[in-house]
């Protein structure tokens, strides 16, 4: 019983990590680029001008494949912690 | 018909009948192309395709048809990840995102990308905050969560009240939209449309709840994306950009930053506003070096985001599927499916200026003699309409930027006739703009009459009503509303947008803390969560009415579409201030919390509550 209890406040630990880790790449891409967007339009990527690219597409990319490794991510945590679904 | 009733096979063989599908709507694609050429008239060609793709969701609304609960409530929680994910999409995007938001971007440039940002970023927070833990929860609605977790009629009511309040703002607007494009494609006044349109979507939802919701929405994405894809991959292959535009048009906005140099773009302001139109004054790409337009730009992403983990009509799509792991990972192919049509617009908008703007193009306007475009076939339709004038208001017989007015709407609608495709396309995006239009006003009605029968009726009311009785009020509320949502709507009281942004302030304002804390913060009590939520709601609709209808001067440059940023601040400090002046919640509580953060094991809520 006491193995449970400990595998489960390692698993909310890990957890919450994993959350402040996204959380932090997700608030990095929504607002930290944006607000710097006329500096980035300085440069150039794949012919784009970048501050206008990240808003346009680069942010909504990072989202996308950031989701996906998140769902891994949080699996793989799930089943070395034991509270995986069967 | 048998398919729908033994599920078991029906889920089995999803890929193959929604593959089926597809090529059955190409082949529909195909067939009208060909009576295109042989000299159908554009107007039966529009009629035939909004009719039939109608029909096809009214027969997949009755063949979902169920008398039991967590079908109608739940589907089943059966529905698999990927399938769910388009079901998510079509939820999601609106006639704001299908008709709305290219034209946006094309009109407001840079500043406008805020929301391509927050209607996608949301889903970040909805996989990691939200939606695992409430599908563990087990809950039929959010206000069930609310209800629940925090125990009390109290909580659950205002939880009703915010729902209501956002997703009634919502589902007007899309109404609306329905109305307009059923009007224009069957031919029928607006006011007669708006019935239509409600009929359509009441075909889908009435008979299966969530189950007829689920299965009409994929059908309705599938229909969406083809119709936003194709044409913006048929004018970029025009116009030499290749088949995969959105990678490669970074070459089109260095040509539009020229020609709006050439153009006099920003600078040749128009002589005359007219109503309801505007001339192009904003940049494409640049956006305005200062800390109030940055700060403008990330409040509304912030709004947008967290409304988007606040709407219950989307937060309940994710109550359907199979697990936990399943609506995680749901979420992230929800997202996907999004994406592919929110990073065409913008390059949809590109390449529509582009049509306009670039001389060297056969299809450009500006700078041409204004007999000569006002000949043109698609001038004159939308300007018959109300959609589009011509002043010449230097009398030089050319047209400048200044004096060539549209609605921003029109971009989507009229792409293809202004880059000279076949009608058969403009049938398609009717088509598609409908898709996308009903299948949002079919969740939005769906979560408001779910927490009317389930939270109100059944939980607060009546408790021991039987579940035939539960699943007739619930009809019967889905009616009532969206007879009532209709009616508002043929009022025309807000634009699409306006309302749309409205819905996810008053959302975010109301629900968003007490959702996140109430997984994430297992002091979070009763008092704390009445407070949050009252307080956002009534501080953001304060705020909203004072600078909009009151003449209040904006705190920070927050206006009308921001009012989110008042409410949530509100909303957070009420509820952890009141949460720690309280008690904290009894050991019951504090374990349900517990059970809800970890995968395994049953639902805290039984499977028919």
């Amino acid at each position: 019983m006491s193995t449970d209890v400990d595998q489960r406040a390692l698993h909310w630990e890990r957890t919450k990590r994993l959350m402040f880790v996204h959380i932090g790449i997700w608030f990095v891409f929504s607002f930290v680029v944006h607000w710097f967007a006329p500096q980035l339009n300085g440069m150039s990527f794949m012919h784009f001008p970048l501050g206008y690219y990240m808003a346009a597409q680069g942010a909504l990319v990072v989202f996308v494949i950031q989701l996906f490794v998140f769902v891994r991510q949080q699996d793989a945590i799930d089943h070395e912690c034991g509270v995986a679904e069967d | 018909m048998s398919m729908f009733r033994m599920q078991g096979a029906f889920i089995d063989n999803l890929p193959k009948i929604y593959g089926l599908y597809t090529g059955g709507f190409l082949v529909f694609v195909a067939l009208m192309a060909i009576l295109e050429q042989m000299g159908l008239g554009a107007d039966t060609i529009g009629l035939l395709f909004v009719g039939f793709t109608i029909a096809i969701y009214a027969l997949i609304g009755w063949l979902s048809r169920t008398m039991q609960v967590d079908a109608y409530y739940v589907a089943g929680r059966q529905v698999p990840p990927v399938f769910n994910g388009m079901a998510t999409a079509a939820d999601w995007m609106s006639g704001a995102s299908f008709v709305a938001m290219a034209g946006g971007i094309y009109m407001g440039g840079h500043p406008y990308l805020a929301f391509v940002v927050g209607w996608t970023g949301g889903y970040v927070l909805v996989a990691v905050l939200m939606a695992p833990y409430l599908r563990k929860f087990g809950c039929y609605t959010v206000p069930d969560f609310i209800g629940t977790r925090y125990g009390g009629n109290l909580a659950r009511f205002i939880a009703v009240v915010v729902l209501v309040v956002a997703s009634f703002t919502y589902v007007t607007a899309q109404i609306n939209a329905t109305g307009t494009i059923a009007a224009r494609a069957l031919l029928i006044p607006f006011e007669v449309g708006v019935w239509f349109g409600l009929l359509g979507i009441l075909l889908c939802s009435m008979l299966g709840g969530m189950r007829a919701v689920t299965w009409t929405q994929v059908a309705q994405y599938i229909v969406l994306i083809i119709a936003y894809l194709v044409p913006v991959i048929w004018m970029s292959n025009k116009q030499g950009f290749g088949i995969i535009p959105q990678l490669v048009y970074g070459d089109a906005v260095a040509k539009i930053i020229e020609l709006e140099a050439v153009h006099q773009i920003g600078t040749l302001k128009p002589a005359e506003a007219v109503a309801g139109m505007s001339a192009l004054v904003n940049p494409h790409s640049a956006a305005a070096d200062s800390a109030m337009a940055s700060w403008r730009f990330v409040t509304l992403v912030a709004c947008m985001m967290l409304g988007t983990a606040s709407l219950p009509h989307i937060l309940m799509r994710y109550f359907t599927t199979p697990s936990v792991k399943a609506a995680r990972s749901s979420v992230a192919w929800s997202l996907l499916f999004i994406f592919l049509l929110y990073f065409t617009a913008p390059a949809l908008a590109t390449f529509t200026k582009l049509q306009i703007l670039d001389p060297a193009l056969a299809t450009s306007i500006i700078g041409k003699a204004i007999s000569d475009v006002n000949a043109l076939e698609w001038i004159q339709k939308w300007s018959n309409v109300g959609f589009l004038k011509i002043i010449d208001s230097n009398g030089d017989g050319i047209l400048q930027i200044n004096e060539f007015f549209m609605r921003g709407d029109i971009v989507v609608l009229a792409t293809p006739e202004i880059a000279g495709l076949p009608y058969v396309i403009s049938g398609l995006v009717a088509a598609g703009g409908m898709a996308a239009a009903m299948s949002t006003a079919d969740g939005l009605l769906l979560a408001i009459a779910n927490a009317l029968s389930h939270d109100l009726y059944y939980k607060m009311i009546d408790p021991k009503a039987e579940t035939r009785k539960r699943l007739i009020v619930a009809r019967v509320l889905l009616l009532v509303i969206g007879a009532a949502g209709a009616l508002v709507a043929s009022l025309k009281l807000t634009g699409i947008l306006g309302a749309v942004a409205w819905a996810f302030c008053f959302a975010c304002s109301g629900l968003f803390f007490p959702l996140v804390l109430g997984v994430w913060w297992k002091r979070a009590n009763r008092a704390g969560a009445i407070a949050g939520m009252a307080g956002g709601l009534i501080a953001g609709s304060w705020y909203l009415y004072m600078v909009k209808f009151a003449g209040m001067k904006p705190w920070l440059g927050l206006d009308d579409l921001r009012f989110g940023i008042v409410g949530m601040a509100v909303s957070l400090v009420a509820m952890v201030v009141v949460t720690l002046m309280t008690e904290e919640p009894d050991k019951e509580t504090q374990a349900m919390v517990d059970e809800i953060r970890i995968p395994r094991g049953d639902t805290v809520l039984g499977s028919s509550h």
